[in-house]
């Protein structure tokens, strides 16, 4: 024990490593203490905070899409539908090698670049365990050659979800529209809770202006999540509630016709229950399929719709916006009589020529020899536009225009379809505010046979003739008829933007009217008189021209000359039958020429269609 | 001075097999409390469960083994132990230089040997034994080799980087020189020159993950989803498990995988949220107990080196506690030490144990001598 100059003091180094061992138990106790104190605060003092956070941490609520409604014809066919359409997944955790299986996969069907391009930006956003989607839209042959092979194909899956479909495509594009995946602006104007699950939104169409209606509302599931977000297993279920279903009184027998009638000309045509609104067929040709916009159309593609000179995705009837021409004059008539500036029997003489006092220009009549002495009758039958330089320079424009604002002319119709333009009515102080110059008396003689500043959509000339067939009564066109609940199968009906009618003086003039438009089909010298053979009912029309651009003085118009593209448009209203009208119809065939060559038969090819019993009216 | 009250029959049978019953009993009970806890943590799953029995299994043999080994060949062998330690983590670290990147062990054939673990033990060990023959309190210069002792080895753990294992190894060679008596003033310098050891090991010493740590362990909010993540979540396990907890096997935080590393350094959160404060306050009574068993051994031990050593020993146990805790409750940074007995994990286990063999060596190789 004793070893170099010190001794070791046994007892004196017992005590104190005693001393220092029982300061060490003291100080174990001490620091144990504080860890308790520390669980003290975490476990009682904290212990609601943490149970929220804990909470918090693990229940997720995760949203459930609404089904959206479905879109029915008035006869019960589906326009829109939603279809299971089947898309290839790659779980990207269950997968060791995600270009060896992306390889493999490409052995079995197709991958283009943008297929795969588009999956590995995906890949990258989502987390390990969440599907990314390869492939959209596999047919049936493909989800077998995938299903055959699944066994070596770990981590890739077929998924099954629906998509909005539209069987009826170019039929119904310009009137249903179409659903695309919400963009970045959309979303500032739609609830975002309530499309928390939703990926597509209507974008034209009644699929747009009925977007409310069809959505839906969202449903909720909480569910148990693990750390890294994946869902373990519900906790409460609220099921979504799905979309209405849309009856349009569309008849889609009548708008095929429509469409097949048109042949290969472009144009617009709006075929309107007089009496109830109702719009039974609305065509504007070409139209497009809408199907390629559900899933994102490709650049090429849209730009290949988008350029075309056709304009398939212009909606002509709604939008596109053309002088009515000499469709005007019956209206124009009637407010001759109404305002009382002319009498029924007050003839014109007409000598294929109008003057101005003191201004040498001529206004030519469309018949170079003139139409002789004319009635009102007679000169809308003809359509005479030497009555009606006359009428409207009596008339003055205010009054004309006045009398025309009460038809709606220059206003929207308030179709529950966006997108409607408004046409535009000239006035003196429209004339001063856009063009800053005064209304000159030649300006009031070409608004009188429907040229010069007033333009009017297909839509709005259907609405101002079904106005004219009714007496007066004005309605704003609808195209849905009813909003049916998919579970009670309730319907309800949308609200409609109550228009004033037109005030009636003396229905006497609205008859005689009526009798001149019957003339201008079923009269001997009525403009549309080609289109009477052998019809079993009485139409009342009037033909029109819209002028693609204007003739200098004296220069002849002839349409053979004129490349196509720079022909007038051709336009008919119509409706029947006369004593009981039914359906009202304004159609616009653009570059068509004269309307008693082409769009009058058209009307009639449709009025038949509706109004006479066919045997080709089975069921589509 | 008798040892201990047990029946004969028991102290007959642990004498022979130089088994501290006390010692032994808490252990067992450690042990028992980390498999029901870790068979939780590891989502129920048996086969995690059975590797860490295996590993106790392994860990308890040691124990064992080591009992059987008389104090005096421990104290001969220590400077060899301390030698090879020392040159291991000179490989080690030269190795790791080599091979750009941490490194902590060495590849001998089929074993892998990490010197960290050794030092563990051997460090202590090698102070207790440096002050076992000289005449104590220590005098200066033999405190300032005494520092060098434990010193080097710290260095070069640190710079693995293992700042967990380090400070274990320094607090263990700190230990061993407070027990030999150190004045208080000497500590109380120690502790000035620390302040600035601290700021220069900020500045130069430590790597930007441990930085980082630290900065996040002092404000982890700032970091949510990243490194004040794990004590962000091990706060919530262990405050919403509440006086009572929430149930074995019932805790949402350890089951739902919001709680990263819940089987090994973390492992306290799922107690605590399971059992709540009872079980947490009956887990740390256990330690408690083994720690001041630990404690009754040294002070019972019959020289220098078997004191200091066992006393050393014994108070890594309290350090692996209080720091594991204190990191997973948030009131510590977070450093890579684990609970004893309840994480889970081999080669610290098996370090631990052979601490354990020490102690119960020292307490039952002890010859009658009258005082």
């Amino acid at each position: 024990m004793v070893r170099g100059i010190t001794l070791k003091d046994s007892f004196r180094e017992t005590s104190l490593f005693r001393a220092r061992a029982i300061l060490a138990g003291t100080l174990t106790a001490v620091l144990l203490l504080l860890l308790i104190a520390r669980l003290l605060y975490l476990q009682v003092g904290q212990h609601e905070h943490f149970t929220t956070l804990s909470q918090a941490n693990r229940v997720n609520i995760q949203p459930l899409p609404p089904t959206r409604g479905l879109i029915f014809d008035r006869n019960g066919v589906v326009l829109a539908e939603n279809l299971p359409t089947f898309t290839l997944e790659i779980i990207p955790e269950r997968v060791t090698d995600i270009p060896a299986t992306l390889a493999a996969v490409g052995e079995l069907i197709t991958l283009t670049e943008s297929d795969l391009e588009r999956f590995y930006v995906e890949l990258k956003r989502r987390r390990r365990f969440e599907k990314v989607p390869l492939r959209f839209k596999l047919n049936d042959e493909e989800v077998a050659t995938i299903a055959v092979n699944r066994h070596r194909l770990p981590g890739v899956e077929i998924s099954s979800r629906l998509s909005r479909h539209y069987p009826w495509d170019t039929h119904t594009s310009h009137i249903v529209g179409y659903v695309g995946r919400i963009a970045e602006p959309e979303l500032k104007s739609i609830d975002t809770s309530n499309y928390a699950a939703t990926t597509h939104i209507g974008k034209v169409g009644v699929e747009r202006s009925y977007e409310d209606v069809l959505h839906g509302k969202v449903g909720y599931e909480q569910v148990e999540t693990n750390a890294r977000g994946r869902a373990l297993r519900v906790l409460e279920h609220t099921p979504p509630i799905p979309g209405k279903n849309l009856h349009l009184s569309i008849d889609l027998r009548l708008q095929v016709a429509a469409e097949e009638a048109f042949g290969k000309e472009h144009g617009a045509l709006v075929a309107i229950d007089p009496q109830t609104g109702a719009v039974l067929a609305l065509v504007s040709m070409p139209g497009y399929d809408p199907n390629l916009f559900v899933n994102g159309i490709d650049a090429e593609t849209y730009r290949a719709l988008a350029d075309s000179p056709d304009r398939p995705l212009f909606n002509r009837a709604l939008r596109g916006q053309y002088p009515p021409g000499s469709t005007v004059k019956p209206i124009i008539g009637l407010g001759g009589l109404e305002t009382g500036t002319v009498k029924p029997n007050d003839p014109v003489f007409c000598r294929g020529y109008y003057t101005l006092e003191g201004d040498s220009r001529r206004y030519r009549d469309w018949r170079k020899s003139g139409h002789g002495p004319v009635v009102l009758h007679d000169a809308i039958a003809q359509s005479c536009d030497v009555y009606f330089y006359d009428l409207a320079l009596n008339m003055g424009i205010d009054k004309l225009t006045d009398y025309l604002r009460h038809f709606g002319f220059g206003e929207r119709t308030g179709i529950d379809i966006v997108g409607e333009a408004a046409g535009l009515l000239p006035t003196r102080d429209w004339k001063r505010r856009v063009h800053h110059q005064p209304w000159y008396p030649g300006e009031t003689l070409i608004t009188g046979i429907g040229q010069g500043f007033l333009l009017t959509t297909p839509l709005q000339l259907s609405a101002h003739v079904a106005t004219l067939s009714s007496g007066g009564k004005r309605l704003s066109p609808q195209v849905v008829a009813a909003i049916e609940d998919p579970a009670t199968r309730h319907r309800t009906h949308p609200a409609r933007k109550p228009l004033e009618d037109v005030p009636v003086k003396n229905p006497d003039h609205w008859q005689r009217i009526t009798e001149a438009m019957a003339d201008v089909v079923h009269g001997m010298h009525g403009t549309a008189r080609g289109i009477s053979r052998s019809v079993t009912y009485r139409m009342a029309g009037k033909t029109g021209t819209a002028q693609v651009f204007g003739l200098a003085q004296d220069e002849e118009y002839d349409e053979e000359k004129v490349a196509k593209k720079l022909r007038d448009h051709a336009v008919f209203v119509s409706f029947a039958p006369v004593d009981d009208p039914r359906i009202a119809i304004a159609v616009l065939v653009e570059n068509g020429g004269g309307g008693s060559a082409v769009a009058a038969p058209i009307a009639r090819k449709v009025m038949d269609r509706f109004l006479l019993p066919s045997p080709e009216d089975k069921p589509l | 001075m008798n040892t201990f009250t047990d029946t004969p029959a028991t102290a007959l049978w642990a004498k022979r097999l130089h088994l501290d019953v006390p010692l032994l009993v808490g252990l067992l009970l450690l042990a028992g409390l980390g498999l029901v806890t870790l068979y939780s943590a590891g989502g129920q799953d048996m086969d995690v469960v059975l590797r860490q029995l295996a590993r106790l299994g392994i860990g308890f043999g040691v124990m064992l083994a080591v009992a059987q080994i008389p104090p005096s060949a421990l104290h001969r062998w220590t400077p060899w132990f301390y030698g090879i330690g020392l040159a291991a983590l000179v490989a080690v670290l030269i190795t790791g230089v080599i091979g750009k990147g941490a490194q902590r062990w060495l590849e001998l054939g089929v074993l892998r040997f990490q010197p960290s673990e050794l030092m563990k033990v051997a460090v202590p060990a090698m102070v207790a034994w440096y002050f076992a023959e000289k005449p104590l309190p220590p005098r200066l210069s033999q405190v300032f080799w005494a520092v060098v002792l434990f010193l080097v080895p710290f260095a070069l753990v640190a710079k693995q980087p293992d700042l967990g294992t380090a400070l274990l190894i320094g607090s263990a060679g700190a230990t061993a020189l407070l027990f030999a008596g150190i004045r208080w003033r000497l500590v109380g310098y120690a502790f000035l020159a620390f302040i600035p050891t601290v700021v220069l090991a900020w500045l130069y010493g430590l790597h930007d993950y441990q930085r980082r740590r630290i900065i996040t362990f002092l404000d982890a909010e700032s970091d949510p989803l990243g490194a004040g993540y794990h004590i962000i979540q091990s706060k919530i396990a262990i405050g919403s498990g509440g006086v009572y907890g929430k149930g074995w096997l019932n805790g949402t935080q350890s089951h739902l995988e919001f709680l990263p590393e819940r089987h090994t350094d973390f492992i306290f959160a799922v107690f605590g949220e399971e059992f709540g404060l009872l079980g947490a306050v009956l887990l740390l009574a256990i330690y408690f107990f083994v720690i001041s068993r630990g404690l009754y051994i040294a002070i019972n031990a019959q020289d220098t080196f078997r004191r200091l050593l066992a006393g050393s020993l014994t108070i890594s146990l309290l350090v692996y506690v209080f720091v594991n805790i204190g990191m997973v409750s948030g009131i510590l940074p977070v450093v890579g030490v684990p609970l004893p007995l309840l994480s889970y994990g081999g080669s610290s286990l098996v370090t631990l144990m052979t601490g354990f063999g020490i102690l119960m060596s020292i307490q039952t190789h002890r010859k009658l001598v009258n005082t």
